[in-house]
């Protein structure tokens, strides 16, 4: 490994697989949430059970049009109660007219209602990170870095309370590791929401369920698409939450280390060792 | 499917707006995957060869489809796509509730076959309770009782180059410049030859209403409901469907759908 100019504070932090991965990862995502929304947009509403609700009711969230006193409005129904949402949800303007659909057209690929363009670009970067997961997965196992960085150890927990509120105060500890909510957070998309999100996406095919029952697993198949657009919401949550500490933390730094691998650590404290684990 | 079909007007209509070079939007930089003549489109579709091939390796052959029970019954099926065919021929079988009408079976086939409804019927026939799954989002479940399939396919002896079975129906869904587009889709041997591919003539213990295909339609359950023609009268089997229609193998699958819908 070669030495930087300033080997006190210049610490090799994130490997080639993990750099790679991460903006495959950050492509795939982007298509898939846009893409996702169209696919939803065909049929705007979300249940709970096996299927959908036609003559009865089973649903917990419907976006849709409807006709107001002053014009068309776009609602948005959740758990029976209504939001009026116009100008984003089940109304918005595109090409210069209003129109009526779910997500506005800035936040589907294509912008225009088109499902099955949606469902090609969806299902291709599918497969792009479920083989991206599968070989970040080996190259982890590997080079040591799911032990070494992401699997919380008993120090992790016992720092919780205190890393919570130095997030809190935005005081950030520049360490070579991950404290213990970036290990949270990294450990919890990473083999909890990415593979819950691949695995209710399967549940929803047909074909899948004739071979593997995951769709029992998730409560039915409109259960497992309600559960696919959850893990989206929390999915987008994390994404903003992420840009906010990368804000916070330094950008330049933290865009340096998963560029390069190279990450600028904190002067060390006297009598305080470098980082932790 | 006023949705799916207002989709497709909106589809067609925005592809033409795009095509003259209107920007729609402001997401609208990856519009150009729309056409289907784009490379970048044609390069990612190969995900859904892989699909198909991944699903066919995993997932047996004769592996069936979710069965429910009659409780899972819990509303009529809901009708899609045309509903209520405005051609002559089909108002005119049905005004006699289908006496004259007659399933073709014709192609690559040692003995091409015309059946009458009851001889279908007359038939070994399955009953399964299904889930339908809409490639809109919706899922609904029914009872669907038919005429497997491969019975039919033994009876006219399929030819050892056919490779996959076209549907052809009586219902207009679409026109173009050379007039009516009837509706038209093709699946593979393997599901044609599939326990649960059925020839339906009746729903939840009554025959088939209009709004569902009557008199027959298919039933693919590992597949969404595109997949499954309505208003059928005529199968046949043939090696390559590249001159049919846009050659994708299907009316949807010519307006941009994936051909395998197994997802």
């Amino acid at each position: 490994m070669p030495t930087p100019s300033n080997p006190d504070t210049l610490v090799y932090r994130q490997s080639g697989w993990t750099r790679l991965t991460h903006w495959i990862w950050a492509i795939a995502l982007f298509f898939l949430l846009l893409t996702g929304l169209q696919i939803f947009n065909a049929h705007p509403a979300l249940y709970i059970g096996k299927q959908s609700g036609f003559a009865f009711d089973n649903s917990i969230l419907q976006i849709g049009t409807i006709q107001g006193e002053n014009g068309p409005r776009g609602v948005t129904d959740i758990f029976g109660k209504r939001f009026d949402t116009t100008g984003v949800l089940g109304l918005s303007e595109s090409g210069g007219q209003l129109r009526g659909r779910a997500f506005p057209a800035w936040a589907t690929i294509p912008s225009h209602q088109d499902l099955g363009t949606g469902r090609v670009i969806h299902f291709f970067f599918a497969w792009v990170l479920v083989g991206t997961l599968l070989v970040w997965l080996i190259a982890s196992a590997v080079n040591g870095h799911l032990r070494r960085d992401l699997a919380p150890g008993i120090d992790d927990i016992k720092k919780l309370p205190s890393d919570i509120a130095a997030h809190a105060r935005l005081k950030f500890h520049h360490t070579r590791d991950y404290n213990t909510l970036q290990k949270l957070a990294y450990g919890g998309v990473l083999f909890i929401l990415l593979p819950l999100m691949i695995l209710t996406g399967l549940a929803m095919s047909p074909a899948v369920d004739a071979w593997l029952p995951l769709v029992d697993l998730f409560g039915g198949r409109q259960t497992a698409r309600t559960i696919h657009f959850i893990v989206m919401l929390l999915l987008v949550g994390f994404f903003v939450v992420h840009m906010l500490m990368i804000l916070a933390a330094g950008p330049f730094n933290e865009l340096r280390s998963i560029l390069t691998g190279w990450y600028r650590t904190d002067p060390p404290h006297r009598g305080e060792p470098e980082g932790s684990a | 499917m006023q949705k799916f079909q207002l989709n497709r007007r909106k589809f067609l209509t925005s592809a033409a707006l795009g095509a003259s070079g209107l920007a729609l939007s402001g997401c609208d930089a990856f519009d150009s995957i729309s056409n289907p003549d784009s490379s970048v489109r044609k390069f990612l579709e190969g995900a859904n060869d892989l699909t198909y091939r991944v699903q066919r390796l995993l997932i047996g052959r004769d592996a069936l489809a979710q069965e429910f029970s009659e409780s899972d019954i819990r509303q009529p099926q809901r009708p899609n796509g045309v509903t209520a065919p405005d051609d002559a021929t089909y108002k005119g079988l049905l005004s006699n509730d289908f006496a004259d009408w007659r399933l073709e079976v014709t192609g690559l086939v040692e003995k091409p076959l015309s059946l009458s409804r009851e001889q279908l019927m007359n038939m070994p026939a399955r009953t399964q309770i299904t889930r339908h799954d809409c490639v809109e989002g919706w899922s609904c479940i029914a009872k669907w009782t038919g005429t497997p399939l491969s019975l039919v396919l033994d009876q006219a002896v399929v030819k050892p180059q056919a490779r996959y079975v076209m549907f052809h129906c009586l219902d207009t869904i679409d026109r173009d410049l050379s007039g009516d587009v009837k509706y038209y889709g093709t699946i593979d041997l393997i599901d044609a030859r599939h326990p649960q591919t059925i020839l339906a003539y009746g729903l939840n213990g009554k025959p088939l209403p209009v709004e569902n295909g009557a008199p027959l339609r298919v039933r693919v359950e590992r597949q969404l409901g595109y997949k499954m023609p309505k208003y059928v009268h005529r199968i046949e089997l043939i090696d390559s469907f590249a001159a049919i229609g846009r050659g994708k193998g299907g009316y949807w699958e010519d307006n941009g759908y994936d051909w395998y819908a197994g997802i």
